[in-house]
């Protein structure tokens, strides 16, 4: 990911070079690197203090905490399937919607946009990723719902006799769901699968674009032959990494779900997803119930993590791929 | 090449028209993005704008949601607080990590494991940030724990690692040539570091760290556990509660009552101009880098 900087080694790497490294230069190297750890005791003191309030729940329910989707805070049941099943299934559909979107978005503006349109874009984009969650969820909330419901009605009524996908379309619908939630999770992670991808796609070397256009190919071509096969790790990488944002986004998906944990097949239907059940319940829990909650704090940062070590990993290797490849 | 078949085939007019319709589909994706955005910002405007007033942006918050008086005031202050806060723990912890990263570590195998880490802390959820403040400080205070400085500190967790990367990014444009000739001049390292390296990439360094901020202005998960609720303002950020918009927000939205609705897209509007402020204004200072 990262070029070796192309330097002569630093001088006193090689102890025996006299140099006067005084006192005030030996700890401010120090205070760099203890600024550096920081990242590592942050991480550290997140894995065990949250993990250690989570316990109590942990215990309390065993394995049953992953397999069982009965979450009855007064009788001291805690299952969280229903709120694993719901991140994965918002996710999913954020992810179907916002990856078409997102590279159409990456493919006009390295390769069709001219320049002006091409910075205003980058600009509309940017404001887009500027947007609070909480301001996304309050326009999804209060705008969105009415409409979204009288749209997914007619295609419920269109699509629902289908086989087999017709499950997914099945009434009653609602105007918070699941549906919605990935709507406006796909909204937020637009941006950063866009702009991830357009680095990416940015990366591809003009000869082999080059090479294409004099074979005859048309732009589409170019397209699908020089760039595509070049930059398809590094937006896989992308696209993880969108993924791992759109799990852990709360406070919009709080507001939009509908916030009734079931596992279903229908999208339209309410449901409930890890980091929005523990936004709305938290303030109202204590004893055993906040473990629970901080429980579906842990689970979703084990989640998340190996998701994002997944899209790094994808990255890193794409782009070592692409660096043979150019060499 | 497996791309380039149809290159080879001679149905040219076909070839055309499949050019044609991705081109327009490349487009439309443009719109597709577009028009969310143009709606929302539209909507918050259009709603948020007749609420905008001196009284409003100074006003306690109402007692109860139901009531018709009432302003945000001491949201305003909660977020200005909180986030001034948790951006003063955050950058000189952030410049002073890519400094190790970039001028110390380099490519050593403490500095790629501290990268490494940085890129997983950037990818924790923010609301395990607030889960995270709360079990260890929150709790250690029995109620009392809940104020400015705990929210300050779950959104500086959030701020770090982005703070951290960009930082690094722009010691890394900083030419060689510079430090070796303060080097030369006989400067130590760390005055190098000091005088020539960083003011050399303050410019984009302050790019990025504005956008960290307008980030963790706009955050809702982290403080939400972890500042408490106040109709008051408070200016002390170690005691007492506090409130900043986005909660503010998020407690109103699901209000029955009209007047917390307008008051939460007052306060939707007045966020969403303090967090475009930072980001239009981290853009120019970056452009003024660039054209340098």
């Amino acid at each position: 990911m990262r070029e070796p900087a192309p330097q002569p080694s630093a001088p006193q790497r090689s102890g025996r070079v006299p140099t006067r490294v005084g006192l005030g230069d030996r700890s401010f190297r120090l205070l760099a690197l203890l600024a550096g750890v920081l990242v590592l005791v942050i991480l550290a003191l997140i894995v065990v203090s949250t993990t250690n309030q989570a316990l109590p729940a942990f215990r309390h329910m065993g394995f049953r905490f992953f397999t069982s989707s009965r979450w009855a805070p007064p009788e001291d049941e805690y299952g969280a399937l229903s709120f694993i099943y719901g991140t994965a299934v918002v996710s999913v559909l954020a992810l179907v919607l916002a990856v078409p979107v997102s590279l159409g978005l990456a493919v006009y503006l390295s390769e069709i946009a001219p320049a002006k349109a091409r910075s205003a874009v980058i600009y509309a984009i940017d404001l887009l990723a500027a947007v609070p969650s909480v301001v996304w969820g309050l326009w999804g909330f209060l705008v969105l719902r009415s409409p979204m419901q009288d749209f997914y009605q007619r295609l419920s009524d269109l699509l629902s006799p289908l086989p087999l996908v017709g499950r997914l379309f099945e009434g009653p619908v609602s105007g918070l769901s699941f549906a919605t939630a990935g709507t406006i999770l796909a909204l937020m992670i637009t941006p950063i699968i866009t702009s991830l991808s357009r680095e990416v796609m940015d990366t591809v070397p003009a000869a082999q674009k080059e090479a294409a256009w004099a074979l005859g190919s048309t732009r589409w071509e170019m397209i699908r032959g020089a760039v595509w096969p070049y930059s398809r790790g590094g937006i896989i990488g992308a696209v993880v990494l969108g993924l791992g944002r759109a799990m852990g986004e709360t406070i919009a998906v709080a507001l939009v779900i509908g916030s009734s944990g079931q596992i279903t097949a229908r999208l339209f239907a309410a449901g409930d997803a890890l980091p929005s059940q523990i936004a709305n319940q938290f303030n109202e829990s204590e004893g055993l119930f906040r473990s629970a909650l901080i429980a579906l704090g842990v689970t979703l940062f084990f989640f998340t993590i190996v998701v994002n070590l997944g899209a790094r990993a994808l990255i890193a290797r794409s782009t070592r791929h692409v660096r043979g490849v150019a060499r | 090449m497996s791309g380039s078949r149809p290159a080879s085939t001679g149905n040219v007019a076909r070839r055309r028209r499949v050019d044609r319709l991705a081109t327009v589909a490349v487009h439309a994706t443009v719109l597709v993005a577009a028009i969310p955005l143009l709606l929302l910002v539209s909507y918050v405007t259009i709603k948020g704008i007749r609420m905008i007033s001196v009284p409003f942006l100074t006003d306690p918050l109402p007692l109860s949601a139901r009531r018709k008086s009432g302003g945000i005031g001491p949201a305003i202050v909660g977020t200005l607080l909180c986030t001034a806060l948790a951006a003063a723990m955050a950058i000189p912890l952030g410049v002073l990590g890519a400094v190790y990263l970039n001028e110390y570590g380099k490519t050593s195998r403490t500095a790629s494991a501290l990268r490494f880490l940085a890129n997983v802390l950037a990818g924790v959820p923010s609301i395990v940030m607030g889960l995270f403040v709360y079990t260890v400080y929150v709790l250690r205070f029995e109620g009392s724990g809940r104020n400015a400085f705990a929210g300050a500190m779950a959104l500086a967790c959030l701020m770090l690692p982005i703070i951290i990367r960009s930082s690094e990014e722009m010691l890394r444009l900083v030419p060689d040539n510079l430090r070796e000739a303060s080097m030369a001049l006989g400067a130590s390292r760390s005055r190098t570091i000091l005088t020539v390296v960083l003011p050399a990439a303050l410019p984009g360094i302050t790019s990025g760290a504005m956008l960290a901020i307008a980030r963790a202005a706009g955050e809702t998960a982290p403080v939400l556990f972890t500042i408490g609720y106040a109709t008051k303002a408070n200016w002390n950020p170690f005691s007492g509660p506090n409130t900043t918009l986005s909660q503010f927000i998020f407690g109103n939205a699901g209000q029955p009552f009209s007047a917390a609705v307008d008051r939460a897209w007052g306060a939707a509007f007045t966020l969403i101009v303090l967090v475009l402020v930072l980001t239009i204004g981290s853009r120019a200072v970056a452009a003024r880098f660039a054209s340098r």
